[in-house]
């Protein structure tokens, strides 16, 4: 066990956790931010997805040992910024969840994408959605919804 | 029997042409094997032992290649627009895309998974500033068979395409870079067990590297 | 803290009418109501003793004018728990913006009213709960009229109900907060008037999701979320091959993990497996990985998917139980062979993958115990989960927890996941087990969509249409064995693997269906669509082939083939064949395939235009025409269609499928066994729902069959090459 002072959504905290653990179960055991979701385990399906640095990460491979002092956004923290709250409006616009299970990391995904790229083509986006899973297939939606929040952004 | 010797003479005559041309151009950046009178390994051979130096450098190319057709080098090295895992060299998952940079594209990053260092406890590879060697650098074709020892050969000795490296570059770049090092350091898969590591030690390559160069970076001279 | 309110003679409220009362978190008055239900009246007419259902049933009203109105379903994606309530809520007249659902916990009183458990399934939780929460919510409405009436000292006839307000005579009104307690001691009325169509105000409007915000802030909890007090973490190392047991545990090197709470060996529902129990999810995997065990892998079958295949094929080469035999089977014999097809197809295992992996949370204390599942079956989950105990179905506590995804993966017969948690939580007496399976395990755990060959024979009329048709289904039973069977298995022939050519809706004038239903040692399950995967498949790329060589536009075709009582399926031709007018101007290298199915009372069309990018299909759009009778919810109807024709897509992809080789599953996760990303999906699906006032019908299941043979039949007139095996593989040029 170690302990660890982790940049959080804009807050310090402090966690107890073996060095092996991934970000992801730190988050989700010890801060109890659940919002973050374990699919696979492998970062094949992209639902664990957050911010670190800015970086849009699978949180499910990476060892809070790795962590140091980068600054973590999770999906409990998007709405702070203003590309997240405009994703999260258009998510909601287009009715785009059906379980919803994915949505966190996709949005992250989207988040990640529109700071980068603020008028995505159709390539871009598949590209850049490519690693984020969804079994109930919301993709048509999230398609849309991406383009409506840059539409918004501008 | 005169029908042989003027065999004879002509090959001798060609390996005299392509002595020369490797003599001249050797270190230079061009495609100096695409002429007619590239000949088949014997007359390597012969040429090589011509000259124990070049000689040498070949032996020590063949050793470099086999490290750069590994899968921990070559994996990185694609013609595709995305890179390879695993020892079979399949395509890598997820829908990993190589991106203007070699490094992604937004959301889906090389460094979005691949942090500085090895995650073993999750079996990721991780290394400095993980990323796709540039296209120009493709060790491969586009149906992912690795590229001919001389085509590589070319392709690294080439300054327009190896970012401006002459010889001493390419050993410093051998000895040094982050990911080349990271090809002897390659941690654990998510099963536990450790990855492969390419045929030569960090040192054999190095030393391989450096009388290669000391050979003036010489090419074989097959397509 | 609830204690019953007497009526007005002192004496207890019947079930019929009862009131709760409590004093709430907040500290206001909850106030239920507890209406009857079809199920009581099917009690009493039985002579069933009454049970103790919860008291607020199914609506709640509150004083700060929330309605809280329970969802007998559980909700994993398919929009349920906007679209009960809109149903209610339309006939109450109440304040949309005010209503809250809630899952239901496992009770009699929830279950489904035409399957007799508590369960989604067969895309049943509308078109079997429609008519139910109307009467639910016309009742209500009754109700709090009749009690405003009462205060008003007026006739109910001079009431009426909007916006839950009651409004009476001389500018009343009174708001169903403040009626909410008298209405609740109203009798409650036998027969309601429901609404004509033209009086909705939610039903059949395109009502956005209650569930939008929490989904997209992290703030929706799902089943593996759960935190409570002492609770630990359990996962299990199931054997390499079904049905293996446990020989031999060396757990030093897990145990010396710190976290690690006990290591021990537990039955499941076939062989042995070792549970690992510790504080962290983590600590727990870690420890698994570290166990050394050696399995008995005697005595059991080593399933093998070559083989298999060998096998399954020469079955398919005799005709099996028989399913249907209509008309002459010799008809065949006097068509010229000229004009006979000959096809055989392979479809191998499918895993559902939710994209929550499977978990249960089990407490149990002694005399009663408490369950957290995402669960498709509830009262049989309790039941499994009671018996495990030795405890009483109702001694079990059984929450519906939001679910990430199921696809049929957590409706299972012999409940193995919720069992597994209960057989550790009975052993950590007083503390909350969660049991997690690893995508590993789930990849890995069975109960796939069963591998499936078909081989059929069709002779064609001199008219081009099919004359005589053979048709010989193997794959395993899904239900044989279990107490389905009774009702699922006909003449010997698992009804499951054939629907879809035994209710064909297509005039084949001399038809014989039969079916293998082999056993094997691998578990299997109903997998979205059910046997609709295969079949629909099997049927619409060959009646695509027989209008090709007919020379027959594929929509004209089939309009052709079609059974005149085929109405629905009519319906949807016609309209796709309106709104798909882009066939006509499709870029070079571009072609459009087509297939129509009808399952679960509803049908759908299908186009696609598909072309061939790196030796794959490209699906850049999917225009869907569906006739579900009422529509409810378009919007959610909208997004069952572009989803489950994604899902459907599962089946097509180069990495779609699970294999076995000497009884060990060759897939572990994502990177094996791959599911559609966005770039697989279509980039665009435009759904054209047929109007109609005929009672609904599912939506969940019936996009999914249509899919992979629409895209098949464009490849088809791409390449000019049939394909009926899959997953399909890499496309080499012709």
């Amino acid at each position: 066990m170690a302990t660890y002072q982790l940049n959080v959504n804009g807050q310090t905290k402090k966690v107890d956790a073996d060095p092996s653990t991934p970000l992801l179960w730190v988050l989700r055991e010890e801060l109890k931010m659940t919002g973050t979701k374990y699919g696979c385990g492998i970062s094949a399906c992209g639902a664990c997805t957050v911010h670190l640095n800015g970086v849009a990460t699978r949180s499910c491979i990476v060892p809070v040992s790795l962590i140091g002092d980068q600054k973590i956004i999770a999906i409990e923290g998007i709405g702070a910024d203003p590309v997240g709250r405009a994703v999260q409006s258009a998510w909601v616009e287009k009715d785009v969840v059906q379980c919803g299970y994915c949505q966190s990391g996709q949005i992250m995904s989207a988040v990640a994408l529109l700071k980068a790229t603020s008028k995505p083509t159709d390539t871009n986006i598949e590209e850049s959605m490519g690693g984020n899973l969804c079994r109930c297939a919301t993709y048509v939606r999230i398609r849309e919804a991406i383009k409506r929040a840059a539409e918004q952004l501008t | 029997m005169l029908a042989n010797r003027r065999l004879l003479c002509r090959i001798f005559v060609l390996i005299l042409i392509a002595f020369a041309t490797y003599a001249v151009l050797s270190t230079r950046a061009n495609n100096i094997h695409r002429s007619k009178t590239s000949a088949a390994d014997p007359k390597i051979n012969k040429m090589a032992t011509a000259d124990p130096k070049l000689a040498d450098g070949l032996a020590a190319w063949k050793q470099i290649y086999s490290v750069m057709i590994s899968p921990r080098c070559i994996n990185c090295h694609t013609a595709t627009n995305y890179p390879q895992q695993g020892d079979d060299r399949h395509r890598h998952f997820a829908n990993v895309v190589r991106g203007r940079e070699g490094r992604g594209v937004p959301a889906l990053s090389c460094i979005g998974c691949h942090q500085e260092v090895n995650a073993d406890s999750t079996g990721v590879p991780g290394g400095p500033d993980w990323h796709l060697a540039p296209l120009s650098m493709r060790w491969q074709d586009k149906n992912d068979r690795p590229l001919s020892s001389a085509a590589v050969c070319r392709s690294v000795t080439d300054k327009s395409k190896n970012e401006n490296m002459d010889g001493r570059a390419l050993l410093t770049h051998h000895q040094e870079a982050g990911l080349v090092l990271w090809a002897w350091n390659p941690g654990r898969r998510p099963d536990g067990t450790m990855r492969t590591v390419p045929p030569l030690t960090h040192t054999e390559f190095v030393n391989a590297t450096r009388t290669w160069v000391e050979a003036g970076t010489p090419c074989p001279r097959e397509k | 803290m609830r204690a019953a309110i007497k009526n007005k003679n002192g004496l207890p409220l019947n079930r019929r009418s009862f009131l709760c009362a409590s004093t709430a978190a907040a500290g206001g008055l909850l106030v239920s109501l507890y209406l009857d239900l079809p199920a009581v009246a099917y009690g009493e007419a039985q002579g069933l003793p009454p049970k103790a259902y919860p008291p607020d049933a199914f609506v709640h009203i509150r004083p700060d004018g929330k309605i809280f109105i329970t969802v007998n379903r559980l909700e994993f994606g398919q929009g349920v728990q906007t679209s009960l309530p809109m149903v209610m809520a339309d006939e109450m007249d109440a304040d949309w913006s005010q209503v809250v659902p809630e899952l239901a916990p496992a009770a009699d009183v929830y279950k489904d009213p035409v399957f007799g458990i508590q369960m989604v399934g067969g895309s049943g939780s509308i078109a079997h709960s429609f008519q139910q929460y109307r009467e639910l919510g016309a009742k209500t409405r009754a109700m709090l009229i009749a009690a405003a009436a009462d205060r008003w000292k007026v006739s109910p006839n001079d009431c009426r109900a909007e916006n839950s307000v009651v409004y009476g005579p001389a500018n009343k009104s009174a708001r169903y907060a403040e009626l909410a307690e008298r209405a609740a001691r109203e009798p409650v009325p036998k027969t309601v008037r429901l609404k004509n169509a033209s009086e909705f105000r939610l039903i059949g409007k395109k009502v956005p999701r209650l569930d939008s915000r929490a989904k997209c802030d992290g703030s929706q909890k799902f089943g593996l979320d759960l935190d409570l007090p002492g609770m630990k973490i359990a996962v299990v190392a199931h054997p390499p091959v079904f049905g293996a047991r446990v020989k031999y545990i060396d757990d030093t090197e897990a145990r010396s993990l710190s976290g690690v709470k006990d290591i021990f060996e537990i039955p499941l529902a076939k062989g042995s497996g070792v549970a690992v129990v510790a504080d962290r999810f983590w600590t727990a995997k870690q420890a698994r990985d570290r166990l050394k065990i050696d399995w008995d892998l005697s005595g059991i079958e080593h399933a093998d998917s070559a083989q298999l295949w060998a096998k399954y094929k020469n079955l398919a080469r005799t005709p099996g139980n028989v399913a249907v035999a209509k008309g002459n089977d010799k008809a065949m014999n006097r068509i010229p062979v000229a004009r006979r097809i000959v096809a055989e197809y392979e479809f191998p295992y499918l895993a559902h993958t939710p994209m929550e992996p499977l978990n249960a949370t089990v407490r149990f204390e002694g005399d009663k115990a408490e369950a957290w599942v995402p669960s498709q079956f509830q009262t049989m989950d309790q039941m499994a989960i009671a018996q495990v105990l030795g405890l009483k179905p109702e001694q079990v506590t059984f929450h519906t927890e939001y679910a990430g995804g199921g696809f049929g993966r957590r409706a299972v017969i012999d409940s193995h996941v919720p069992r597994e948690a209960a057989t550790i939580a009975k052993r950590f007496r007083g503390a909350p087990i969660k049991l997690v399976w690893t995508r590993e395990d789930d990849v890995r755990g069975g109960y796939y969509r069963p591998m499936h060959a078909h081989r059929v024979e069709i002779g064609i009329g001199a008219d081009g249409m099919p004359a005589a048709w053979r048709h010989v289904i193997v794959g395993q039973s899904l239900v044989a064995g279990t107490p389905f069977a009774a009702m699922m298995i006909k003449n010997g022939v698992d009804q499951t693997t054939v629907e879809g050519v035994d209710d064909t809706s297509y005039k084949i004038p001399n038809l014989h269906l039969s079916a293998h239903n082999p056993t094997v040692n691998v578990p299997v399950l109903w997998w979205r669509s059910v046997g609709n995967t295969h079949t629909a498949f099997v049927m619409e790329t060959l009646v695509d082939e027989l209008a090709t060589r007919a020379k027959v536009d594929p929509i004209v075709y089939r309009r052709k083939l079609l059974k005149p009582e085929a109405k629905k399926l009519r319906a949807v031709l016609d309209l796709l064949d309106e709104k798909s007018t882009w066939r006509k101007t499709l870029p070079r290298g571009h072609a459009a395939g087509i297939s129509c199915h009808e399952c679960f009372g509803t049908a759908v069309a299908c186009a696609v235009d598909v072309s061939i990018e790196n030796k794959r299909p490209k699906i850049h759009r999917a225009t869907v025409a569906v006739h579900c009778g009422l529509g409810v919810n378009p919007l959610t109807i909208e997004s069952q269609f572009q989803g489950g024709i994604g899902f459907g897509i599962t089946q097509l992809m180069a990495q779609g499928a699970i294999t076995l080789k000497d009884g060990r599953v060759e897939q572990r996760n994502f990177d094996g066994y791959t599911p559609p990303y966005i770039g697989d999906a279509p980039a665009a699906v435009d759904v054209h729902i047929v109007p109609s006032t005929e009672p609904p019908t599912g939506c969940g299941e019936p996009p999914v069959p249509v899919i992979s043979p629409a895209v098949v039949n464009a490849l088809a007139r791409l390449t000019g090459k049939r394909y009926r095996t899959l997953p399909l593989l890499d496309i080499q040029p012709s």
